[in-house]
């Protein structure tokens, strides 16, 4: 049976309709529309999905829209005004710390949390932060010289 | 992949939690990180969800010269805290800090990960290596139940029906004390294929392990080689490469809960 859950998205209240079962990234994809959270691995293993609930980076497919009922969620489209990037996108866009773009959203959302908590990491910081989003093409390595470079840029 | 339906229902307090446990084939969910993944493939398929995560069962408190960390505080949280860093205790951030992963720490708790009793899960070694206490909550009351008795095999605890895992109690290590856990984890999964807890005071050393068997498993002579304990094997390490690596992380614990309490290492 649906039910009705009101969510603060982005900063705007949204109110959508799911059942039990709809995981978070389904009503936000679907629900809403906002299609920068992405369905990868779907075993709560890559990443993709990640979004932050009340500020910290969760896995929206292991998660039920019930469960953040009434939260605070910011996705990918939420960081910046249309046409400009956050701070962190434009580490990674300058950095090389994407090709595909596929797991960027996740990697974006998750370094927002680590920087929300650490606003200087070191590389092993970053690594051990960034172990629940995985990266397919670019490699590693420019993506932690991106986090670094957005962690200087915050400062 | 999206589980099976179910009804939901979002528990107010541990009474109302418990009372909406009574009916068959219920199931309690805190971060729900063993628990959805379970639902997604199916291989869990509870009819009636309870929900505790808006319950306040979060954080430490200390009472009696013993910590009590809440059910539903979280891997990152405990991964944090400052109180846990002294005395012995700094097993349980070692452990949760290693847990998962960024995400999956920030929504999983030990009670719900202890509840669970995953055979290859790290925390059931610290629980039993550090002595730690599960307090059970049921229409009845309270119960205290050792870590050591509370892993009866694989997924399976001693809770009764009925019984919610409210808190787990630390018990303070003499002064001069030291513990550590270390694991050789699979690099995919992270999940433990060998960890060791290990707890060194004054009096002795006492260490428990993950991942070998079907739940953690004290070491009586840590020092003897763990010949007469039983490993199984599986296609990521066989029974003689994951005894090895329980050697080797037996010792790499005792190690460092070495180091830390004569005060080399922090």
């Amino acid at each position: 049976m649906p039910e009705r859950i009101q969510l603060v998205v982005n900063g705007e209240p949204r109110t959508l309709e799911v059942e039990p079962r709809t995981l978070l990234v389904h009503a936000l994809r679907d629900g809403l529309g906002l299609t920068g959270a992405h369905v990868g691995c779907d075993t709560s293993q890559c990443g993709a999905c990640t979004v932050l609930v009340e500020g910290r980076a969760v896995k929206s497919c292991t998660l039920l829209a019930l469960q953040a009922e009434g939260a605070e969620v910011t996705t990918i489209e939420g960081l910046a005004p249309a046409g400009e990037l956050h701070p962190v996108q434009q580490a990674f866009v300058e950095h090389h710390g994407l090709q595909c773009g596929f797991c960027t959203p996740g990697m974006i959302l998750t370094t927002l949390d680590l920087l929300s908590r650490d606003p200087d990491p070191d590389e092993a910081a970053i690594r051990h932060a960034l172990r629940g989003n995985l990266c397919r093409c670019t490699g590693y390595q420019p993506i932690v010289e991106s986090v670094r470079a957005a962690a200087e840029a915050l400062s | 992949m999206i589980p099976a339906p179910f009804r939901y229902h979002r528990a107010t307090s541990v009474e109302d939690a418990l009372e909406a446990l009574r009916e068959p084939d219920s199931k309690a969910l805190a971060g729900g990180m063993s628990l959805l993944p379970l639902m997604k493939l199916r291989i869990g398929r509870p009819e009636f969800v309870v929900d505790l995560g808006r319950l306040e069962l979060a954080g430490l408190e200390r009472a009696n010269g013993a910590y009590a960390i809440g059910a539903l505080t979280t891997w990152d949280a405990l991964s944090r805290a400052q109180e846990l860093r002294g005395e012995g205790l700094q097993a349980i951030a070692d452990c949760a800090r290693g847990i998962g992963d960024l995400q999956v720490r920030n929504r999983g708790t030990i009670g719900g990960g202890l509840a669970h009793a995953d055979p290859a899960a790290d925390m059931p070694a610290v629980a039993v290596a550090l002595g730690l206490e599960l307090v059970a909550y049921s229409a009845e009351g309270e119960r205290t139940i050792a870590a050591s008795d509370f892993f009866l095999g694989p997924f399976t605890t001693a809770l009764a029906a009925g019984e919610l895992v409210t808190a787990v109690r630390v018990p303070t290590p003499p002064p001069g004390s030291g513990s550590a856990y270390v694991k050789v984890e699979h690099p995919a999964s992270g999940f433990a294929l060998a960890g060791a807890a290990a707890l060194v005071t004054p009096a002795g050393a006492r260490v428990a392990l993950t991942g070998i068997a079907g739940g953690p498993v004290p070491v009586a002579d840590p020092e003897a080689g763990l010949e007469d304990i039983e490993v199984y094997g599986d296609r990521f390490a066989g029974e003689e490469y994951r005894r090895h690596l329980a050697r080797v992380v037996v010792r790499r614990a005792l190690e460092r809960a070495r180091a830390r309490a004569e005060g080399r290492a922090s």
